[in-house]
C-alpha cells in the first residue's frame, strides 16, 4: 500500500471538511477499498473513516418510507426488527451479504457508492424506487446508478460527496432471487421484484456485467399480469448481458428470467 | 499519527499507528501475536478473523487507527472468555472441541475458524449443522474437507466435547 494518514470524525461535517481539506477519500466498512489499496489502485493520501459518525447509523420510519443511514453494515440492516417488519425481502438479503464478518463491516452507503455490477443492494434499490441522499442533494435510485461502477456522485466528480442515507417505500410485495457465484458468493446474477402500487411491477437485475438495469419487458408483463407464466414467451437479449470467466452472456440471460420468475413465485406464495 | 488505546485480550495498549497500519500488521509483527493467519491477504480466506467487540472481523482488513477504544480478543485470548474448557487447560471449549474431533490437519485454518464459532454459538448456543455451515460460508480450510470441523462445533454447542476421552472422528 501507499503511505496515507487516517481520521476519525465523529460528525458529517467534520469528514466533508476533512475531505475538502485533504482530497482524501472516504472509508466505510472498506471491504471492498482495503484490497483496493492493497493493489495499488489507488493513492487517496489521507482516508477519512466515517464509522464513528453517530448520524449515519440511525434507522427510521415516516410517512411509508424507511430512512437507513448509509454507515449501518450489512448485519445492522440483516437484524434490524424495523426492516424485518417493513421491508423483510431487504432484511434477508443484507444477511446473505458475503460471509458474517463482510456483514460485520461492509456497509449499505458504501455498497450503494461503490455499484459494483454484481452488488446487491443496487438492485433492491431500483427495484424499489428507492431514493439515495445525499449530504448535497436527494436523487432516485434510477438517476444514482448509471452503470459499472459509475454513480451519479463519480459522474459529478465532487469526491466530497458524501452518501448519508437511503430512504426506501416500505412495499411489502417485493422479493429479491440470487444466484451465487459458487466461490466468491456475489451474484451471478441477482433479481429484485416489487410489486408496487395499483399494480405497477418494477424488476432489476444484477450481475448482468454492465451495471445494475431495469427490465422492462418483464416489468410490462408482469403489470398486466402478475404470475411467473407471464414471462413464458419472452426472452431476455444476450447482447444485454456479459460473456466472462465465470459464464457466458446467454447463460445470465437465461438465469435472469429464472430468477425473475423465481422471486415472482416467492411473492405470490407470500414469502416475502 | 494519533495515540489510539485499544485493549487487546483484556490487557490495554496505547499505540501510534501509521494511516495504511492493518490490524494483522500490528498484531502479527508489533505485538508478535502469531496465532491469527495471514493466508490470502485479500479478504477471502478467514485466516485472520478476531473478534472486535465481540464480532469477527478480518483483521487482514481493516486499519489499526480506525480502532480507538476497541477491545480485541485473538485465539490467544479466547480461552479467557470461552471458558468451559476443562480445568486449568489453556484450551476454551471450542478448542478442546477441535482437538477432540480432529477439527484441524496443518492448522492454518484454524485459528479463524474457532473465531468464528466463537461468535456464531455467542449468538446461536444451539445451531444446526446447515446453520453451522452457512456460517462459515468465508473460512476456507484446505485440508480438514469440513467434517470434523462442523462435527467439533456441534459437540462444543452441546458440551459433548468437553467430558473425559470424548469421541473422536464422526
Ligand atoms: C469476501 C467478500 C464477499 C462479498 N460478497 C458480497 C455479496 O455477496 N454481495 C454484495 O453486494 N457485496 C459483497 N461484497 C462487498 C461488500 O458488500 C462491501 O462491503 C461493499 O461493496 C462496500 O462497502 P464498504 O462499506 O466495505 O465500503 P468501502 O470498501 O469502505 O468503500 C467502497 C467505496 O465507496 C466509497 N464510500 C464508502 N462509503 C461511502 C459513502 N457513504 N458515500 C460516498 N462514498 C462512500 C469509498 O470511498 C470507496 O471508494 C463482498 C466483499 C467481500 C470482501
Ligand atoms: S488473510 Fe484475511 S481473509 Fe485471508
Ligand atoms: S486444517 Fe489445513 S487449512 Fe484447515
Amino acid at each position: 500500500m501507499y503511505e496515507f494518514s487516517l481520521s476519525t470524525p465523529t460528525n458529517l461535517a467534520d469528514a466533508v471538511a476533512q475531505q475538502q481539506d485533504s482530497g482524501g477519500k472516504y472509508l466505510a466498512g472498506g471491504q471492498t477499498l482495503v484490497p483496493t489499496l492493497k493493489l495499488r489502485l489507488a493513492d487517496p493520501g489521507h482516508l477519512i473513516s466515517l464509522r464513528r459518525i453517530a448520524e449515519l447509523r440511525t434507522v427510521s420510519e415516516a410517512d411509508g418510507f424507511l430512512t437507513l443511514g448509509a454507515g449501518l453494515t450489512h448485519h445492522e440492516v440483516a437484524r434490524s426488527v424495523l426492516v424485518q417488519h417493513r421491508l423483510p425481502f431487504l432484511a434477508r438479503m443484507a444477511g446473505a451479504i458475503g460471509d458474517p464478518a463482510v456483514r460485520n463491516r461492509g456497509t449499505l452507503g458504501g455498497s450503494v457508492a461503490n455499484n459494483d455490477p454484481s452488488a446487491d443492494y443496487p438492485a433492491a434499490l431500483l427495484a424499489l424506487g428507492a431514493r439515495v441522499v445525499t449530504n448535497r442533494r436527494e436523487l432516485p435510485a434510477d438517476e444514482f446508478f448509471q452503470g459499472l461502477f459509475a454513480t451519479a456522485i463519480t459522474e459529478d466528480g465532487d469526491e466530497s460527496e458524501l452518501v448519508t442515507a437511503i430512504r426506501l417505500p416500505c412495499l411489502r410485495r417485493a422479493a429479491y432471487a440470487k444466484f451465487k457465484h459458487p466461490a466468491s458468493g456475489f451474484a451471478l446474477i441477482g433479481v429484485a421484484v416489487v410489486q408496487g402500487d395499483e399494480d405497477q411491477v418494477r424488476v432489476a437485475v444484477t450481475g448482468s456485467g454492465f451495471g445494475v438495469a431495469r427490465l422492462r419487458e418483464f416489468e410490462a408483463a408482469l403489470s398486466q399480469r402478475f404470475a411467473a407464466e407471464s414471462l413464458a414467451s419472452l426472452s431476455l437479449s444476450p447482447d444485454e448481458f456479459a460473456s466472462d470467466s465465470a459464464t457466458s452472456a446467454d447463460y445470465r440471460a437465461a438465469l435472469a428470467k429464472a430468477m425473475t420468475a423465481d422471486a415472482v413465485r416467492q411473492i405470490i406464495q407470500g414469502f416475502f | 499519527m494519533t495515540v489510539i488505546r485499544l485493549t487487546i485480550n483484556q490487557k490495554p495498549i496505547d499505540l501510534d499507528p501509521p494511516g495504511n497500519r492493518l490490524l494483522i500488521e500490528t498484531l502479527r509483527d508489533e505485538l508478535h501475536l502469531t496465532g491469527t493467519h495471514s493466508g490470502c491477504d485479500t479478504s477471502q480466506c478467514g485466516a485472520c478473523l478476531v473478534l472486535i467487540d465481540g464480532q469477527s472481523v478480518k483483521s487482514c482488513s481493516v486499519f489499526t487507527g480506525e480502532l480507538d477504544g476497541a477491545a480485541i480478543t485473538t485465539i490467544e485470548g479466547l480461552a479467557a472468555i470461552d471458558n468451559f474448557g476443562e480445568g486449568d487447560s489453556p484450551l476454551g471449549r471450542i478448542q478442546t472441541a477441535f482437538q477432540q474431533y480432529h477439527g484441524l490437519q496443518c492448522g492454518f485454518c484454524t485459528s479463524g475458524m474457532v473465531i468464528s464459532a466463537s461468535e456464531l454459538l455467542a449468538t446461536t448456543p444451539h445451531p444446526t449443522e446447515a446453520e453451522i455451515r452457512h456460517w462459515l460460508e468465508g473460512n476456507i480450510c484446505r485440508c480438514t474437507g469440513y467434517q470434523n470441523i462442523i462435527a467439533a462445533i456441534m459437540a462444543a454447542a452441546t458440551g459433548s466435547g468437553t467430558g473425559e476421552g470424548g469421541e473422536s472422528h464422526v
